[in-house]
């Protein structure tokens, strides 16, 4: 059944010209979509180009400034989640919301019933499940308490939630990024039986061989436009790829690298997120001296245990960590800090600033023990100040006293605050994780132009986004990590953006994730 | 619903919404007064004078808010780190066990060196108290809201096995009581013949330091940084784990400060009835001054002058004085719904 793009069939929904700004940045421009009865469309494209936004839209959860969306020939009230349930629109989301404690079938019925019911009627919703399940191969015993499932499992409740709602249009998102090989395969299956029972499907990935087994049509998006529209079956993953990431890469000015001696040398590290299921496997990597060395995957891939190691957060599990010649003993973020380590995290919110302390508070975090900021235990807040003051000054952040709560900065402010905070005391080795996402245009070049700052006066920068124009632009080699795993480093320019692509998507990493440093000339 | 934040709070508004959440608190007040049968009027101008109409109700009032003021200092502190200690009461007892194993004769020392030393004492017994339940937080992620609260009712056993055991009066005609601790455990009288003692003074002194410590200390930088964004605190290097302890050992400190105070300072001795749940009001008295160490004092004062006014008001008027626990308990309700109120902005969807 897949490959049925149903030409003729009925057009069950269809965006019409969707736009939708965030201030300076436009997240969808323009972007018209048809579905039609009984088809698979892959939702195909990077972080960041603006699948999650239309689908938030679809949903209701933003409206759009511009551009309309049709149910079965009927308009959809925008910025009504409620109204895209009721007409027939069920979503998948990537993280689960399912209630752990509760039964499969209490799951399924929440909230399909009056509260005021005196009773539910689970006798009539059980053989409902059950059936669905069998017609559709999404077998999950009824009355299993979601704790005890597998991911593949409770992503089967997911699907009967929506279903048992008389969902005929499904939307999944990222539906196979937490699947076995296996259970992938499965739900392939599932969505076979599904369109085939008169469903249509948005499926939304990054994953190009998935696409092709998976979608009839695939719609690429690229930086919130619509990049092209391919059939599955008669596009290559090449095609694919070079439509996804774009083949124009801008150029910054930068003088070639000078690289010096490895400053942080990551031996064969394996780790593990204390929360969620992110790893990283076996990775080696060496910084060196006036280099920057880029990382290039697609988000969940284990860029975040990564970031973790080198930040202090997370203690490696094997493997172990060297700084300029000296392998490190005990890891944390106060003993990365003193070895020098400058670190930009990725969530400015939860991790790099405490929101409701001042400016003068949160510059002084890494350091207030030093001598500068403090005496025998007391603290000296006219120093802290004179210092916010000065990072102020030097990082063009707009705010009027270092006496302001951050939670009152812009994004772009409060990641000037972070950098300038990260830098302060040239460090030898500095860790830059996604440090322009959700940044302006004028924010992210200034972002950009500090660190190369940084690697003129000889740091080591590592430099992890989800935006691969800004790892090919920036980096002098570039490591792409997938599943975990790194890929050997490439000289800039040595590979394709393509072909880059095609690693992020898991394609010819190489045989020997872990093989010797290559250094690029 | 939503709350969005207020990016443009001003003067008046910030006033405005507990100014309002005092006069709720007043009708709510009046009209349980009504339903008793009083004149709500009467019954609050009764509380009034009752709570500071004299020399006499003014110093009821000090009296009642020293303890308070300890116990809220405690929860200030905790509640600052996010550590959610639920057993000043536990802590408070803990002190006064302290004060009197020491203070009952067993160290024969002249004031000057006794006193201090009994404080030490009662320091240590809370703080050691509280110790325990962070320990068991650090180490082993248990809930420290259900350590600490039910180590109150274990505390309370366990003095009174004390009080019928190893530490009974006999001389007590057969009351559990402790013994009566030394004259020169004593904490003078303020105004002599009067109940109001140097307790009192500690305790403002106590507010001070603790305000200071907040605010001027690495210490106290990293327990409100810790309290604010745990994670973003151990990202920058902050010794989380230690901040913690440190925060049990202030926390609890100060709670068994309160339990010194009551037996040196008011009652002499310790009974089962030592504390009028001054552990729990702790809470409400913290919470009304926001966790700010000198907003605890007047919170304090505020909590006891509404206890000491009903107790008077019942007396004179024949309503009830739970009144009080009613006009506590309200307004607590509706300032911590002003406070948000003042900082957020609702909006409806």
């Amino acid at each position: 059944m897949t490959g049925q793009t149903g030409a003729g069939a009925e057009i069950v929904l269809r965006l019409d010209g969707i736009t939708k700004r965030f201030g300076a940045l436009t997240a969808n421009d323009a972007i018209s979509l048809t579905l039609r009865r009984g088809e698979v469309v892959a939702l195909l494209g990077e972080n960041g180009a603006g699948k999650t936004t239309l689908m938030n839209i679809l949903f209701g959860h933003y409206v759009a400034d511009e551009g309309g969306i049709s149910v079965f020939g009927a308009p959809l009230p925008p910025g009504d989640p409620s109204a895209a349930l009721r007409a027939g629109i069920g979503m998948v989301h990537q993280h689960f919301t399912l209630a752990e404690q509760m039964t499969v079938l209490e799951n399924i019925i929440l909230g399909t019933e009056s509260l005021l019911a005196p009773r539910s009627a689970t006798a009539t919703a059980r053989a409902r499940i059950l059936g669905l399940g069998r017609d559709f191969g999404l077998e999950v015993d009824p009355d299993a308490t979601i704790t005890a499932l597998s991911v593949g499992e409770r992503q089967r409740v997911e699907i009967l939630k929506a279903l048992y709602r008389d969902a005929h249009i499904l939307i999944l998102d990222e539906p196979t990024a937490v699947l076995t090989p296996r259970e992938t395969e499965a739900l392939f299956g599932t969505l076979k039986r599904l369109v085939a029972g008169g469903l249509s499907i948005i499926f939304i990935s990054h994953k190009l061989h998935e696409v092709k087994a998976a979608a009839g049509r695939v719609v690429v998006l690229r930086g919130g436009r619509l990049a092209g529209e391919r059939i599955a079956a008669e596009a290559t993953e090449a095609e694919l790829a070079e439509l996804m990431v774009g083949s124009a890469v801008p150029v910054l000015e930068i003088e070639p690298a000078s690289p010096g001696p490895v400053l942080l040398a990551l031996d064969n590290v394996s780790a593990r997120a204390s929360r969620g299921s992110q790893r990283l496997v076996d990775a080696s990597l060496a910084l060196h001296a006036g280099e920057i060395t880029g990382v290039a995957g697609v988000s969940g891939n284990g860029q975040s245990v990564l970031a973790g190691v080198i930040e202090g957060m997370v203690a490696p599990d094997a493997g172990r960590l060297v700084v300029a010649d000296v392998p490190v003993e005990a890891w944390s973020p106060e003993i990365a800090l003193r070895q020098g380590i400058g670190r930009i995290p990725e969530d400015r919110h939860a991790t790099g600033m405490i929101a409701d302390m001042s400016v003068t508070e949160n510059v002084v975090s890494e350091r207030y023990r030093e001598p500068r900021f403090s005496r025998r235990g007391l603290m000296d807040w006219s120093a802290a100040r004179r210092f916010a003051a000065s990072l102020i000054a030097a990082y063009e952040v707009k705010c009027p006293s270092p006496d302001m709560r951050v939670r009152l900065l812009s994004g772009g402010n409060m990641q000037k605050l972070i950098l300038g905070r990260a830098l302060d005391g040239a460090p030898r080795i500095i860790l830059a994780n996604q440090p322009t996402r959700g940044l302006d245009v004028g924010a992210v070049a200034y972002v950009q132009a500090r660190l190369l700052d940084a690697r003129r006066r000889g740091a080591a920068i590592l430099l992890i986004s989800e935006d691969l124009d800004e790892v090919l632009s920036m980096a002098d080699r570039v490591v792409v990590m997938s599943q975990g795993r790194l890929s050997r480093p490439v000289a800039r320019g040595a590979l394709s953006t393509a072909e880059i692509g095609a690693m992020m998507a898991g394609r010819n990493m190489g045989a020997t994730p872990t093989g010797e440093m290559v250094h690029a000339a | 619903m939503r709350l969005e934040p207020r990016t443009d709070a001003t003067l008046a508004t910030t006033l405005a919404y507990p100014a309002a959440a005092f006069v709720l608190t007043l009708l709510v007040a009046a009209f349980l007064a009504l339903i008793a049968g009083a004149n709500p009027f009467a019954v609050l101008f009764q509380v009034l004078k009752g709570a500071a109409g004299s020399q006499f109700a003014l110093l009821e009032t000090l009296t009642r808010a020293t303890p308070l003021i300890f116990t809220g200092l405690s929860i200030a502190v905790a509640f600052r780190a996010k550590l959610w200690n639920i057993g000043a009461e536990a802590q408070l007892y803990a002190g006064a066990v302290a004060t009197v194993l020491l203070g009952t004769g067993l160290l024969p020392l002249p004031a000057p060196l006794l006193i201090p030393l009994l404080m030490l004492a009662a320091v240590l017994g809370g703080a050691l108290l509280l110790l325990g339940p962070a320990a068991l937080k650090i180490r082993l992620g248990v809930d420290e809201v259900v350590t600490t609260l039910l180590l109150n009712f274990v505390i309370l056993l366990v003095v009174s096995y004390l009080l019928e055991g190893p530490l009974k009066d006999p001389m007590g005609m057969g009351w559990p009581q402790s013994k009566r601790v030394i004259a020169d455990a004593q904490l003078p009288r303020l105004i002599q013949g009067k109940r109001l003692h140097f307790g009192f003074v500690l305790a403002l002194a106590s507010a001070v330091a603790v305000w200071l410590i907040m605010t001027r200390t690495t210490l106290g930088y990293a327990m409100r940084a810790v309290g604010a964004n745990p994670q973003a605190a151990r990202f920058s290097g902050i010794p989380v784990n230690r901040v913690l302890v440190w925060t049990a050992l202030l926390a609890g400190g100060l709670a068994g400060l309160a339990g010194f105070s009551e037996v040196a300072g008011l009652k002499g001795n310790l009974t089962l009835d030592l504390s009028s749940n001054y552990g729990m009001s702790g809470i409400v008295v913290a919470m009304l001054a926001m966790l700010h160490p000198l907003g605890v004092v007047v919170s304090a004062v505020f909590v006891a002058g509404v206890f000491v006014g009903a107790d008077a008001m019942s007396r004179a008027a024949g309503v009830p004085s739970y009144i009080a626990d009613v006009m506590v308990a309200t307004a607590l309700l509706t300032m911590v719904t002003a406070i948000m109120l003042s900082r957020h902005r609702v909006r409806w969807r």
